[in-house]
């Protein structure tokens, strides 16, 4: 039996997206089940440029200026493995991650 | 028939070589009016001017930019921003392959990065990392990876240091403070870093390993940061002896290795600080930047915290070499590429204060390799003038009248076309400068 994929969309910060060469929301394929770990692999899979600039390299710990939403939650503090809201993985709602508002 | 010449030679150095050879050739020369001869004297330096350029690379808060000039470098293109909004602590040109530019993009929010360009900066890329690629990459990027180096094969470098509060603290990867392209293999690159160590690079930026015997040698629990950070900021390679490179951390000192890198020594003998405990330890001091003229490797210039030194002996004994400067507090020194002897520093007030004396923003450059130095202001700001100039703003290049640039915190790159007797601002309103290099390309 296949894997389950997920259409899954994440919003990234503007200098990500230029990094990236991209505009607006990212669409990923991400296999279930849908956890903040399996769409940042699928992100840093798809967008190689951004290894490391979301989570550290060594411990895959969320870098401290950024934040991960969704559906009006914080999620940044939830283990990675924890599967995220339906809306998420139905691609009805976006994975937000938000550079924190700080420095000149 | 000199004129004729015009059309078909078009290298500086070949100018300069079949005017050599004119000159010398006097029973042929001898034929030719005064008026040719003449001609040809101001044909020849004209020429360097015209066809040699200068390409400035200047690291800000906020951006990279990139300032471009012909030999005469008086009037200037700008380029950039690149990597906008990003904070680029250095980017430096390959001295065997000048198109290749290595760039240090780093910031607070989503940690270093690695650029680079083949084309002189016109177009920009990760290494390793092939964007147009529509299918998943993987192994993703490594070139932003720096991984320190801490196993039993290469001796277990020690993984603490000193802390502000004298505590240790294990070694943690901040940033890229220093890029320096190897002298011979445009794929060679050395990266400084903060916390203090040394990369190396074998593929272009693609991947790093840390060179382990700098941590190795054991005085790393001694070694604590500045203001700034512990950064290792300056790499010098001897153009003499592959086998020698010097680097330079705040707030631990210079360092020297003859084997490649392999092994390292302190190399602080007569530096006296007297802010640490022991004033006269092996490590411990402040460095804020090294420097040398290529053509005299065994001699370097050092800007302390406090004090300007020099060293004949490749490092081994330092001596002050402060003498008249107004205060020898600061972090920029160069060097003239044409003159071994002459030195340039920005005297700046204090480290309490991070500007420079009355307003008045001042070069000093010493002619006989220090002691003695003379204020060199004309075209410099008379007044009201409080930015500071950081330790790898400032740069010379390799012309035969030698330029001298140095970058601000208040976003002005200043270049001096005649070894620091005029200067003129290149740009006025930059982002706060972190670093300025000069690649002079024939």
């Amino acid at each position: 039996m296949p894997d389950l994929k997920h259409s899954v969309r994440v919003q990234i910060p503007y200098h990500l997206r230029n990094l990236a060469r991209i505009d607006g929301d990212v669409a990923l394929e991400v296999t279930a089940p849908v956890t903040l770990r399996s769409v940042l692999d699928a992100l840093e899979a798809r967008y190689p440029m951004l290894y490391g600039t979301i989570r550290d390299h060594e411990t895959l710990k969320r870098r401290p200026f950024l934040r991960f939403f969704a559906c009006e939650e914080d999620l940044s503090l939830q283990s990675p493995d924890v599967p995220l809201p339906e809306a998420i993985a139905e691609g009805r709602e976006p994975l937000l991650i938000i550079g924190a508002i700080a420095g000149g | 028939m000199w004129r004729q010449l015009d059309r078909v030679i078009s290298a500086t150095d070949r100018l300069k070589t079949f005017a050599q050879f004119l000159l010398e050739f006097k029973g042929g020369i001898a034929e030719e009016s005064s008026n040719d001869r003449e001609f040809l004297a101001r044909w020849i330096f004209a020429g360097e001017e015209i066809l040699s350029k200068v390409r400035v690379l200047v690291g800000t808060k906020k951006g990279a930019f990139i300032l471009s000039s012909d030999g005469k470098r008086n009037k200037w293109d700008v380029s950039g921003p690149f990597f906008a909004g990003w904070e680029i602590y250095h980017m430096k040109g390959s001295p065997v392959d000048p198109e290749r530019i290595y760039v240090s993009q780093t910031s607070g929010w989503f940690g270093q990065l690695l650029q680079a360009s083949t084309d002189g900066g016109k177009t920009w890329f990760q290494p390793g990392v092939k964007p147009e690629d529509e299918k998943p990459q993987w192994p993703p990027v490594k070139s932003n990876r720096f991984t320190y180096d801490s196993s039993a094969d290469t001796g277990k470098p020690l993984t603490t240091h000193q802390w502000y509060d004298g505590t240790q603290k294990p070694w943690e990867f901040k940033r890229v403070w220093h890029l320096e392209p190897s002298l011979s293999d445009p794929n060679t690159v050395y990266a400084g870093v903060e916390d203090a160590a040394i990369f190396k690079s074998t593929d272009a930026g693609e991947s790093w390993h840390e060179m382990p015997g700098l941590r190795g040698h054991g005085t790393g629990p001694d070694w604590q940061p500045g203001a700034g950070g512990m950064c290792l900021h300056s790499i010098i390679l001897d153009p003499s002896n592959p086998e020698r490179m010097y680097i330079a951390i705040s707030a631990a000192g210079a360092f020297r290795t003859d084997d490649g890198g392999k092994s390292w020594k302190p190399i602080n003998k007569g530096l006296y600080s007297k802010y640490i405990p022991n004033p006269t330890a092996d490590v411990g001091h402040c460095v804020h930047h090294i420097a040398m003229n290529p053509k005299r490797p065994g001699t370097l210039y050092m800007q302390k915290h406090w004090d300007v030194m020099r060293s004949d002996d490749a490092g081994d004994h330092w001596t002050k070499i402060s003498g008249n400067l107004p205060t020898d507090f600061g972090f920029v020194i160069d060097v003239n590429s044409n003159e071994p002897d002459t030195v340039y520093v920005v005297p700046i007030k204090s480290d309490s204060e991070h500007f420079p004396l009355d307003g008045k923003l001042r070069v000093y450059r010493s002619k006989s390799g220090g002691n003695e130095w003379e204020e060199l202001s004309k075209g410099l700001p008379e007044k009201d003038c409080y930015v500071n100039v950081l330790r790898d703003s400032m740069a010379v290049d390799k012309l035969d009248d030698c330029g001298v640039y140095f970058g601000t915190t208040g976003g002005q790159v200043y270049v001096s076309p005649d070894g620091g007797d005029s200067w003129k601002a290149i740009v006025h309103d930059l982002p706060a400068v972190l670093s300025v290099e000069v690649q002079t390309l024939a």
